[in-house]
């Protein structure tokens, strides 16, 4: 599989990334080699594998549902570009 | 004493032990070194004043006899570990002047075992990279230099080439390091360093930055398999806050090095010798097989029949989950942000100028193979091949190999634009031998192997089953022991 330009147009908006027009050809080659290197892949017989999922076999360990921490807003937007009062802010999301 | 940065850590320790150094001296003799090798850029931050804060502490406890295992030790933190109050960067413009309010587990182990921090260590951009070029801090220069061609700067490996080089140019004893398909094993390997990356869940992940989360493990780099075994030791344990980490006691694995290997099974894998494999690196894995033999392990011949798939099993999971992680940045809870008309282009355009181009790539490549009418063709048939390459190592360790022994490495270490240019898949090739281990979840050692013709460091690999470190540190041993001792670079990078 190789993906086209309106691909990679879609590609980078799925990931947020703006690109511009100029760049759209030389990231199609660099996908497309990306894709080409992992194709090998569909020449292996998966027929009834389980995917991995977890990298040791391990049970997910659970706690006690109980508040652990909090109370530390301060911290949490200490590192925001843009804050107000214990808010982020971001530009308008809805008109 | 002569220049306290030529002790490995393990002298180090037992000079401040019987008080023929003080843990200042130590600290200021890194601190010293660091300021005169800027050339090499190992270091995005530096905090001399905190190592001398914590070495003054180390020698009020070593006078009262109070010394923690790791006391007054200097080390390097390598820049994907939170540090508290410390910037911390993951080698990328977009997290700008990150500063946490918290320690990641294993950084916050290793102060609470008393090592004095020197700073944070360069790496490439969220560790995706073999060669420390994509940092948005500048390439880090290794300390190695190829004999015919002096002028030619090296590369220190990737991702922890921060830590792969400070270490080998003596500018710390020891530093942590992070391995996603290599990142800690290859840049040992190019340096004529130790790297380990430990079993999958045998350290902490909590406060590390996230790139592949399936495969990322922490571990130590430093300039002798003893040394790497005091500093996993400190940076091992269970970690309630990681649901991944396991809850098992942490062995002393310095206990287990000079251990004995006799009677030892070592598999070689056929497939590893692939096509095209320099005479060379087949010379110097058929050399490491000769000295474990010599020390009394047994060598079979195993076969791994899935390792040609392994790279490119990683080359979709890595970016998938990497795609997920860092969808993060947005630039709204921390980093840097560009303005956009709304919400959306806000987004597009703080990823966009604050990712370098390989962490683009990478999301890209991830989002497509998660994204709908792709995810099984792709993101899940890769991992059903991951259950393959798994399956070959537990069958293999099942037939009675205690580890498996290959190459670090398909080269030496290469200079700076030298790979991957004109085509990504290049660079990705350099992890060709270490990536299956990261697959698989298991521990792997990279241990230096002796100089190739032209100069540089070699490095061989030592894999082992699930939390068995401690035969690999014992096996690392016997081929350091054995191995022709690695001298490392005299210091032609220092000014003043």
């Amino acid at each position: 599989m190789s993906v086209d330009s309106a691909t990679v147009r879609r590609i980078a908006h799925l990931s947020r990334i703006a690109i511009e027009d100029s760049e759209v050809e030389r990231l199609r080659g660099e996908l497309n080699a990306i894709l080409a290197f992992v194709e090998t892949l569909s020449e292996v017989d998966v027929e009834g594998v389980e995917p991995l999922t977890s990298a040791l076999p391990m049970q997910m360990k659970k706690r006690a549902d109980v508040v652990t921490d909090g109370g530390i807003a301060d911290e949490i937007l200490a590192n925001a570009p843009l804050r107000e009062d214990h808010y982020f802010v971001v530009p308008k999301v809805i008109e | 004493m002569s220049d306290p940065t030529h002790l490995s850590l393990a002298e180090a320790r037992d000079a401040l032990k019987s008080k023929q150094l003080s843990a200042v001296e130590l600290a200021q003799a890194h601190i010293d070194a660091i300021s005169k090798s800027r050339a090499l850029n190992c270091f995005i931050t530096e905090t001399p004043e905190f190592a001398l804060a914590q070495a003054q502490e180390s020698d009020a406890r070593i006078a009262r006899g109070d010394a923690r295992p790791l006391e007054g030790l200097p080390l390097g933190i390598k820049d994907l570990y939170c540090s508290k109050g410390v910037r911390t960067t993951a080698g990328s413009r977009i997290l700008d002047d990150f500063t946490p309010t918290y320690e990641s587990t294993v950084s916050a182990n290793l102060l609470r075992d008393g090592a004095a921090t020197l700073g944070k260590l360069n790496l490439d951009e969220f560790a995706m990279g073999s060669s420390n070029e994509t940092s948005a801090f500048g390439p880090v220069v290794s300390p190695w230099r190829r004999a015919a061609d002096p002028d030619a700067k090296i590369v220190p490996g990737g991702s922890s080439g921060g830590s792969s080089s400070a270490v080998a140019a003596r500018l710390c004893l020891g530093a942590t390091a992070t391995d996603t398909g290599g990142s800690i094993r290859q840049p040992a390997a190019f340096t004529g360093t130790v790297g380990i990356k430990p079993t999958y869940g045998r350290c902490s992940r909590w406060g590390i930055v996230a790139f592949a989360s399936s495969l990322d493990q922490a571990g130590p780099i430093t300039r002798t398999v003893r040394d790497a075994a005091i500093m996993l030791r400190s940076m091992a344990g269970h970690d309630p806050k990681d649901t991944t980490s396991v809850d098992a006691p942490v062995p002393d694995y310095e206990a287990a090095v000079g251990a004995s290997v006799k009677g030892r099974r070592i598999g070689v894998p056929k497939e590893y010798r692939i096509d095209g494999m320099s005479a060379e690196i087949a010379a110097l894995w058929d050399r490491g097989a000769a000295w474990l033999k010599d020390a009394g392990a047994e060598i079979v011949e195993i076969s791994l029949p899935h390792t040609r798939y392994a790279l490119p099993t990683y080359y979709i999971i890595a970016p998938a989950e990497a795609s997920s992680n860092l969808a993060r940045y947005d630039g709204v809870r921390y980093g840097c942000r560009e303005q956009g008309r709304d919400v959306s282009e806000m987004y597009e355009k703080t990823r966009a100028a604050g990712f370098g181009p390989e962490v683009r790539r990478r999301i890209m490549i991830g989002t497509y193979v998660l994204s709908a009418g792709y995810y099984d063709a792709y993101y899940v048939r890769a991992q059903k091949v991951r259950s393959l390459i798994k399956r070959d190592f537990d069958e293999a360790f099942a037939s009675g190999v205690d580890a498996v022994l290959t190459p670090a490495t398909p080269s030496t270490a290469f200079a700076q634009g030298e790979k991957g240019s004109a085509d990504p898949v290049e660079m990705y090739l350099n992890d060709v031998f270490t990536v299956t281990v990261n697959m698989a979840g298991l521990p792997g050692v990279a241990v230096p192997g002796g100089l190739a013709a032209n100069g540089l460091p070699l490095g061989l690999q030592l894999i082992g089953k699930a939390f068995d470190e401690e035969t690999l540190f014992s096996l690392a041993a016997a081929i350091e022991r054995a191995a022709p001792k690695i001298e490392l670079p005299q210091p032609w990078w220092r000014e003043g």
